[in-house]
């Protein structure tokens, strides 16, 4: 062990940042003013914040720095580890952190998801170890049957965290009960959502987590082989999770007898190539067969009928990383944290005109106003809030009346505010809430699959009418027709991605209903947004 | 690496590994600084700060957090070193070898006695 550590992000975010080239040039100074026997660089993953350059701490001094070009990563060089002298310009403070945000006064400690990433070598079993990694799989396979971990789960209230809240614990009871020569467990992990990147951060941050719950979800369902569905963009993640794969190969805790217990499960990675419906769990387990990715008719669901014909248990990435803490701990600890009916913690991602962007933990059952203002340390340029996007792209549009709802799986349905994939889209004054329905209903479009009618010509005709009313020529019935659309194309939808349409559609027209009117008729955008045409009849009378 | 069966094995990783993650802990009992200003440097500091981190690890200490500063301005008597543990004063010694180093660990950090052969100052400079 060196005396000195650099820790530098090196998540996809950072990466963009220049994260690797800083890493080379901190390794080649490190190297050229000979102090590769005192300090030690290691990678970890993401530490919450982008937006002032890459992240690297410095221990044991406990100095964070936003390194934004090569100059920066000399001056730590030359100043800190060579003279230790802290270069104050470009020192992170700690409150911005996510580490320490979470432990603000007036939230309780709230690391369970996020609780190695930023800290270990992800690429590193023993320090995933050292954390008390593989000790939740080595009390399951040694002092409980398959029945207690399903008991365990339940209690916990632990629900998906992927969008639909469903109930972990029943889903692998499901496919506990189902009777069959082979069952499977899928990790859903092709997280395309617009705005969603946590899944992305906990696999780069901590991938054993994910691992180490699947070959827990395999014993308590009887599950003997498991797949990592991940999009392929996720380089990143792709690396770190198959460095995990093997490693726990090598260490016996994968693969046959693991740990001495009788128990075996083999475990492989499988790649998107970007289609958002491949987010849908049948259309994903589609894909891992080989075939399109088409989405199937349901029922029969998944846990009894899934991959290959066969019981299935798919879970999101964030609700898997969250197995391992609830068996050390007990559903007692789980439900200290969050709502009555949504325990536990969030991962949310703050994106758009917020001034810290990046991902925090918070318990369940915060509200979107601390979320804007106490995590993400308000609006860019100290704009006005007009309006949030919860949830993702299939999330809800909501206005500042709204700010106070506190975000669990019961928001939606008693506030409508869907908490979603934990997406919190912030948008200024400087938006106009047609041109954002515009883009939106454009991207469901652009990824509906064409399988069923419904979506494939429900997006069609809501980009049509929706550009219509953007390009000025918008009439007064058009917003009943939007309406008709959304719900027709609920209900007739195949799938979550057309039934889904429904939610941004319906909850920006009937919260901004105003703005949408005043397109009607008027001469130009209210907001100065949208590009109206000249109507001809205008340009005939000028004639 | 040889394959895990049983809770022991287990163990045994992760207590050779929390050594390493201990170092990002920061609750830590007290630090021990080193001047690594370029008088230091030249009177032999490194080898002072290897020493240190060293004795640490032998003596199986993991609360002592080492850190390196600049020049305290007692340049005639670098390698400088300042041990402060939480409650004390500050004590500066002057002189560390890496064989002082050692003994500096054993008696101050361990056992609680200063060196006073070694010593410079007690209290803030």
């Amino acid at each position: 062990m060196k005396p000195i550590l650099v820790l530098v992000s090196v998540d996809s975010n950072s990466v963009l940042l220049g994260a690797r080239q800083f890493l080379n040039y901190l390794r080649e100074q490190i190297a050229e003013y000979n102090l590769s026997d005192t300090v030690d660089v290691l990678e970890t993953g993401t530490m919450g914040v982008y937006t002032q350059g890459v992240v690297m701490a410095i221990f044991p001094d406990d100095v964070y720095y936003a390194v934004k070009d090569k100059e920066d990563v000399h001056k730590i060089v030359t100043e800190h580890l060579l003279k230790g002298r802290e270069v104050l310009d470009l020192t992170l403070p700690k409150e911005k952190l996510k580490l320490f945000v979470e432990t603000a006064p007036v939230s309780k400690e709230t690391r369970i998801v996020l609780r190695n990433a930023g800290l270990i070598d992800p690429k590193s079993i023993d320090e995933y170890i050292a954390r008390d990694g593989y000790f939740a799989l080595q009390k399951v396979l040694t002092e409980m049957k398959p029945g207690d971990v399903i008991e365990v789960l339940k209690a916990s209230g632990l629900r998906g965290r992927g969008g639909a809240g469903f109930p972990t614990g029943l889903k692998w009871e499901f496919t506990a009960r189902a009777s069959a020569d082979q069952k499977y467990i899928v990790c859903n992990a092709d997280e395309g959502e617009p705005g969603t990147f946590k899944d992305r951060l906990i696999m780069e941050g901590d991938p054993h987590s994910v691992v180490e719950s699947m070959i827990i979800a395999g014993y308590a369902t009887g599950a003997t082989k498991g797949y990592i569905y991940i999009r392929g963009e996720y380089y990143g993640s792709v690396d770190n999770i198959r460095k995990a794969i093997q490693d726990a190969y090598e260490y016996g805790l994968l693969g046959k007898d693991i740990l001495g217990s009788g128990f075996s499960f083999d475990l492989s990675v499988r790649l998107g190539a970007g289609a958002y419906v491949c987010g849908e769990e049948t259309a994903l387990l589609e894909s891992i067969e080989g075939k399109s990715g088409r989405p199937r008719l349901k029922p029969p669901y998944p846990p009894t009928c899934g991959l290959f014909g066969k019981p299935t248990v798919i879970n999101n990435v964030e609700t898997l990383a969250n197995v391992p803490p609830i068996i050390l701990n007990g559903p007692d600890w789980f439900k200290s944290f969050g709502t009555e009916n949504s325990p536990g913690t969030k991962v949310f991602c703050l994106v758009g005109d917020v001034v810290r962007r990046g991902i925090v933990e918070v318990p369940m059952g915060t509200s979107v106003r601390d979320l804007i203002y106490r995590f993400g340390g308000g609006l860019i340029g100290g704009k006005e809030l007009y309006m949030v996007q919860t949830g993702g792209t299939a999330g809800t549009f909501v206005g500042v009346d709204k700010l106070d709802v506190q975000l669990d799986y019961d928001s939606f349905a008693k506030y409508g505010v869907s908490i979603g994939s934990g997406v919190i889209l912030v948008m200024s004054e400087d938006v106009c809430p047609v041109d954002v329905a515009l883009n939106t209903m454009e991207f469901f479009l652009h990824e509906s699959c064409g399988k069923c009618t419904p979506c494939r010509e429900g997006t069609r005709l809501a980009v049509q009418t929706l550009r219509r009313i953007s390009k000025g020529r918008g009439k007064k019935e058009d917003l009943d027709t939007l309406r008709s659309i959304a719900s027709v194309t609920q209900e007739a939808s195949l799938c979550g991605l057309g039934q889904s349409i429904t939610v941004p559609l319906t909850s920006i027209i009937d919260n901004f209903q105003k703005d949408f009117e005043d397109h009607i008729g008027a001469g130009s955008c209210p907001h100065g947004v949208c590009h109206f045409e000249k109507s001809r009849s205008k340009s005939k009378v000028r004639r | 690496m040889s394959k895990i069966k049983s809770l022991e094995d287990l163990m045994k990783i992760k207590e050779k590994a929390v050594k390493d993650l201990q170092l990002r802990d920061t609750n830590t009992r007290g630090k021990i600084t080193v001047a690594m200003g370029t008088c230091g440097i030249a009177a032999g500091a490194k080898d002072t700060l290897k020493a240190i981190v060293d004795a640490l690890n032998d003596f199986n200490i993991t609360d002592i957090s080492v850190v390196q500063s600049g020049c305290m301005g007692l340049c005639e008597v670098e390698p400088t070193v300042e041990v402060r543990l939480l409650d004390c004063e500050p004590i500066v010694y002057g002189h560390v070898t890496p064989e002082n180093a050692r003994r500096i660990v054993k008696l101050h950090i361990v056992e609680n006695q200063i060196v006073s052969d070694l010593l410079v100052r007690k209290g803030e400079i």
